[in-house]
């Protein structure tokens, strides 16, 4: 037994061109950026004010710039995958032979899922839904930063197995018996295994917080009917994560099991039952769908209600339709497998079931355009998002209930249909609603707004970019070809393969606009700058702060009497007001026990990928200490005295009314 | 505006693609193919009665009520209507109870478990999805092939289907359904050809390296009598099939040619479902335990077991 | 593995950063949310269980392996824990220092007999060849037994450290609000055991 367990240099793939230039360029962008953190000398910054903060909004940006980092290298991925099927047809073979070819694939979905969506998910989350109850923080602000951190390591391991052994070659759902030993002996299934884990138990703890959070922090007078539509659909989202992530968490220890220890849940051999493990994948998978769609949701209502100037309409028809999802969500998992054998009784209750789910989705979708109705709707990005969505998404939401009749089921089942389904809804549904909110709160996390003419083109190349790509993918579902393949040979597929890689070039034209976005905004920061706190006369508390908000975010908590409450108070003359004297206010402080807790336990992962067991040990054995230093420290708090808090206060008061007085006199 | 010009083009070439289409599942040769294309014609026009409105209205909402337009019937605090809510909760439950009615019947209807009635006697196949390529064997006959499937037209063919090792799909898109292949395990399969040809058949369920290789052709003869002579054609191989054969057949190859097998130990396919299944206890208790379970996998499993 | 550590994390001193609010309420709340997601972790642990329990593989099946006389005496070890964690819960609310230490001392007796007699029951069936990788029941039978073990490890590690926090530091708020979570974690898993005695050993010798 080697010091360094399975690990060799042969685990470095010096024989993948590709992977050599990729690893080139990785190591080149680190080398710069780590140039310019120590050119314009922001190390202590990085580390003080972002790393080892507990600011929930510092921690929301940290996770949308992760997301976005894994957007690009899925990305990647997928246009690899379209560039592959539209080169290896009629009997070519492509330049991704299968052994590479089917880590990618696995890589796309695990990386879109996982490390894109979520991440993004949670960041929004983060940053508005404290300030949406009126609360100062989290619950638990320090497992905040812990949970970011566990993310982010899943993120790098499935990043280091580029360039270190290999990815799982399973296809991103990792069915037994193929992710079992026997027929995937090398490290790739682990590396899915220990990213998938450690991620999950972010997202795990992440939920408990906001939970908490909602449950016991929200501001006086705030019923929870009173709570705005994206905090009540982030909360259904909370309680499916809490809800499924244990059966993930379940499902991948046992799979570890049978790996590490020659268990046999899943085993062909001695009684394993393989079909186990495809019913609790799906008992999570399912569910989480939904917690990406969930909050999605809240944020098209908000955006709607906002920029029409109108409240939303059927808020309680929106949270029982939210509630109503959450719970059918659960009794549906069945409809990933109807061609499994299970008698027509089963299949058509989870069939039936599913098609349920239609119902509350259904009046989501009228209750946005019955909030569009009479309304004044200005049409600036956020809302380009949300009615691309909802055309887009009424197409998925169609293919979807077409999928769940078992009978339409068996012809279409892994089909490039149901490839094209999934994305209509989670590209159409979740990725178009983070865009819209990132487009939506940029302003209140950043301070300034974004460019609209790039956002404006970025989108209109999302739009075009997906029926383009996904489009042709329904066709290619009905003339019968099946997912995963590496290459065609069947001249009918020929034409749809290459529309679709015409839309995937068309969609990371969409993806680079909104870097250039990113950059002529950061240039144009003066002249976007949000000096009100409120550029778009938002409806909910997050907007009653300051741009970025002080880090404290409310200096005195406000009393709520709404839903709409920041409107409320506007109407009142209630907005804006100048207090003479402040109560100070305790803050917690940052600590690093978060991120050494996090690297410790990703060593302990990276460990046990490569049975390096003694590094496994010290890697637990450091992480628990860490955490028992942590507990045991007293000093993790201070106050923020009431001077610096008159100051902060007046200063935005100040430029909130001259702006808006400036309006007033313009208008 | 680009949207709805976009939905038209895909829409458009939609249509097209689905008339025009050859060899795929909307072009079945076969009755269960053809109730399936029905089926999802018949949903797609049901919800589309919801789908286009909705996407009309979108549009046009969002049109109406741009800003700058139309100010006198500015509502901002109007969001509540008992009608409309009443409405919008209706008309998606009246289309799902629609749907719903149709999706229990057709589920019944095209259970694969299900003989399918007065076409006369069936043919029985067992197929055994090995990595990467398919046996079939032939019980009746005493013969098998290897990524080769044939059989007569307007013959109902009965499929029993296990795998070696991982588990497959076994799709034959214009022949109608598809049913997974998994170790252990035997799950069944009831199509037919409606008219002689050669269709495309393949694993839909990816099975590892050599997945994409993993194709065979399903030919329907024209009549029996072409059909039992290819079975002679196919008896006269010097080729055999024993359990020593098959266990060297089992070694993983890709994109393997057409093989046939003259002669097949008897009972072989019983063999390969029973290699992981007698690890398996008795399954009636298990259908008490994990209702979710107690599938037609499972009720397969318990006969053979009692065998 | 690498679950419970964070999971228990839970218990930080955050919570106190937030003037208006009972923090310690937020924590037992956050910490009784937590027990709730394991619960459903136990809950997929006893689906599997319930789906192989007959997979013997020509191997052993429950009844020729459990013997309910010592499991018995092992739950009644782990029932009056939690009887005398009630007890070392009442002197904490009463702040009684040295009979909260002794109660905590004595549960953690208890925890220790119970742990002593499952190691030494799976240690007995592996050295017969009844290890979990023999067949699929034994698998999921170490699995659910083996979890519900691990998490009576980690409570005694967690109750070891808070009879060293009592002992230096007395019986503050913050750490009656912890003594309170490791109550609640150990009523919880007294209560998973009760299921796993009747689901595996009563059910399994029937």
């Amino acid at each position: 037994m080697s010091l360094l367990g399975k690990l060799t240099l042969d685990a470095i793939p010096f024989h993948e061109p590709i992977l050599m230039v990729t690893m080139a360029v990785v190591v080149i962008a680190a080398a710069l950026i780590a140039a310019l953190v120590t050119k314009y000398k922001k190390w202590g910054v990085l580390w003080h004010d972002w790393i080892t903060s507990i600011d929930h909004k510092r921690l929301g940006v940290m996770y949308i710039i992760l997301a976005l980092i894994m957007l690009f290298r899925g990305f990647s991925d997928a246009i690899m995958m379209r560039a592959q099927l539209a080169l290896a047809t009629g009997g070519a073979t492509g330049y991704l032979p299968p052994e590479h070819y089917d880590q990618i694939f696995t890589a796309h979905g695990v990386i879109m899922i996982i490390f894109m969506a979520m991440p993004f998910m949670i960041g929004l989350m983060n940053i508005v839904l404290p300030l949406q109850i009126g609360a100062r923080d989290v619950a638990f602000p320090f497992l905040n930063n812990l949970s970011f951190w566990l993310t982010a390591g899943g993120a790098i391991l499935i990043n280091i197995s580029l360039f270190c052994g290999e990815f799982a070659k399973t296809g991103w759902v990792a069915y037994p018996p193929l992710s079992e030993m026997s027929f995937s002996p090398g490290v790739g299934v682990d590396y899915y295994i220990w990213a998938l884990q450690i991620s999950g138990i972010g997202t795990l703890l992440t939920a408990v917080n906001f939970l908490v959070t909602v449950f016991k922090m929200r501001a006086p007078g705030m019923r929870l009917m009173q709570m705005p539509i994206f905090t009540w659909t982030c909360t259904w989202a909370n309680i499916l994560i809490a809800a499924s992530f244990p059966i993930l968490t379940a499902v991948l220890t046992m799979l570890t099991l049978d790996r590490y220890l020659d268990f046999h849940f899943f085993t062909n051999e001695a009684g394993g039952n393989a079909m186990m493990y495809i019913n609790l994948f799906w008992a999570w998978g399912h569910p989480e769908v939904y917690i990406l769609i969930l909050p999605a949701f809240g944020i098209f209502s908000e955006v709607i209600s906002t920029f029409t100037g109108k409240r939303l309409f059927g808020y309680k028809s929106m949270v029982y339709a939210s509630g109503a999802i959450s719970i059918l969500g659960f009794i549906v998992w069945l409809h990933h497998f109807f061609t499994m054998g299970s008698s027509a009784n089963v299949n058509a209750f989870f069939g039936v079931m599913t098609m349920v789910i239609a119902v509350p989705t259904g009046v989501k979708l009228f209750n946005w355009l019955f909030t569009i109705y009479r309304g004044r709707l200005r049409i600036t990005v956020p809302v380009l998002w949300t009615l691309g969505f909802m055309v887009t998404f009424t197409i998925g939401g169609m293919t979807g209930v077409l999928l769940a009749i078992p009978g339409a089921d068996y012809v279409l089942h892994n089909s490039l249909f149901l490839i094209a389904h999934f994305h209509n809804t989670i590209i159409g549904g979740a990725v178009f609603g983070y865009l819209a909110g990132f487009a939506f709160w940029f302003p209140k996390a950043m301070g300034f707004k974004l460019h609209e003419g790039w956002g404006k083109a970025s989108f209109w190349c999302w739009l075009i970019g997906f029926f383009v790509a996904f489009m042709p993918l329904y066709v290619l579902g009905f003339l019968g070809m099946t997912r995963r393949l590496n290459h065609t040979n069947n001249p009918d597929w020929n034409i749809w393969l290459y529309i679709a890689f015409v839309g995937a070039v068309i969609i990371m034209f969409g993806i680079l606009f909104q870097v250039v976005q990113l950059i002529v905004s950061f240039k144009n920061r003066e002249a976007l700058k949000d000096t009100t706190g409120d550029p778009w006369n938002g409806h909910t508390l997050e907007w009653s702060t300051s741009s970025p908000p002080q880090y404290y975010n409310f200096a005195t908590i406000p009393h709520v009497h709404d839903i709409d409450t920041w409107t409320d108070m506007k109407e009142k003359g209630q907005a804006y007001q100048q207090k003479s004297s402040y109560a100070p206010i305790h803050m917690p402080k940052n600590t690093a026990a978060g991120v050494m807790m996090s690297a410790c336990f990703t060593t302990f992962c990276f460990a046990m990928i490569w049975h390096i067991w003694w590094l496994a040990i010290v890697g637990v054995i450091a992480g628990i200490t860490v955490f028992f230093k942590r507990c045991y420290t007293s000093d993790v708090d201070y106050y923020v005295q009431p001077e610096e808090i008159l100051e902060i206060e007046s200063a935005h008061n100040a430029s909130a009314t001259t702006f808006n007085q400036g309006k007033e006199f313009s208008a | 505006m680009l949207i709805r010009n976009l939905c038209n083009i895909a829409l458009g070439t939609t249509v097209l693609a689905l008339t025009g289409c050859k060899g795929g599942v909307l072009d079945p040769k076969g009755q269960i193919g053809i109730d399936e294309k029905n089926l999802i014609i018949i949903a797609t026009v049901l919800m589309l009665i919801v789908v286009i409105p909705v996407i009309v209205m979108t549009l046009y909402f969002a049109w109406k009520y741009r800003d700058g337009q139309d100010q006198q019937i500015y509502a901002p605090k109007w969001a509540h209507s008992g009608k409309i809510e009443a409405a919008v909760w209706a008309i998606p439950i009246v289309i799902v109870i629609v749907l719903g009615v149709i999706t229990w019947q057709s589920t019944q209807q095209l259970d694969p478990y299900k003989p399918l009635e007065g076409k006369g006697k069936h043919l029985t196949v067992e197929v055994v999805s090995l990595n990467w390529k398919w046996l079939f064997i032939y019980p009746e006959q005493g013969i098998a092939t290897v990524n080769e499937l044939v059989f007569p037209a307007n013959v109902p063919v009965e499929y029993k289907i296990t795998s070696e090792s991982t588990m497959n799909s076994f799709f034959i898109p214009q022949l109608g359904s598809q049913i997974y292949s998994m170790a252990g395990m035997e799950t069944k399969l009831h199509l037919i050809a409606n008219e002689p040809g050669t269709f495309k058949g393949f694993s839909a369920n990816y099975s590892g390296a050599g997945f994409t290789g993993m194709k065979f052709n399903a030919i329907a003869m024209p009549t029996q009598a072409d059909f039992d002579s290819w079975v002679s054609k196919v008896k006269s191989e010097s080729n055999t099939l024993s359990k020593a054969d098959y266990d060297a057949l089992a070694q993983p190859s890709e994109n393997n040619p057409v093989t046939y097998f003259g002669d097949v130990e008897e009972g072989l396919f019983h063999t390969i479902v029973m290699k992981y299944m007698q690890a398996h206890g008795d399954m009636n208790k298990m259908h008490k335990a994990m209702p979710e379970h107690s599938g037609h996998a499972n009720h397969t499993m318990h006969s053979e077991g009692e065998k | 593995m690498s679950s419970i550590p964070a999971d228990i994390n839970i218990i930080n001193h955050d919570a106190h950063a937030h003037e208006h609010h009972d923090t310690g309420g937020d924590t037992v709340f956050g910490f009784w949310l937590y027990l709730m997601t394991d619960c459903l972790l136990f809950a997929s642990f006893f689906a599997t269980y319930a789906v192989l329990y007959m997979n013997t593989a020509g191997g052993v099946s429950g009844k020729d392996i459990f013997e309910l006389d010592f499991v018995a005496v092992e739950t009644a070890a782990l029932l009056l824990s939690s009887i005398t964690f009630g007890f070392a819960m009442i002197s904490a609310h009463a702040q009684k220092k040295a009979a909260t230490l002794t109660w905590l001392a004595v549960t953690f007796a208890f925890g220790v007999v119970f742990i002593s007699m499952e190691v030494y029951e799976f240690h007995h069936l592996i050295s017969h060849g009844n290890g979990p990788q023999r067949s699929a029941f034994l698998t999921s039978f170490f699995s659910l037994v083996g979890l519900h073990g691990l998490h009576v490890t980690a409570g005694l590690i967690w109750m070891a450290t808070m009879m060293i926090e009592v002992s230096r530091r007395g019986l503050k708020p913050a750490t009656v609000t912890r003594l309170s979570c490791l109550s609640l974690f150990w009523h919880f898993l007294d209560v998973v055991w009760i299921c796993v005695f009747t689901v595996v050993y009563l059910m399994g010798v029937m």
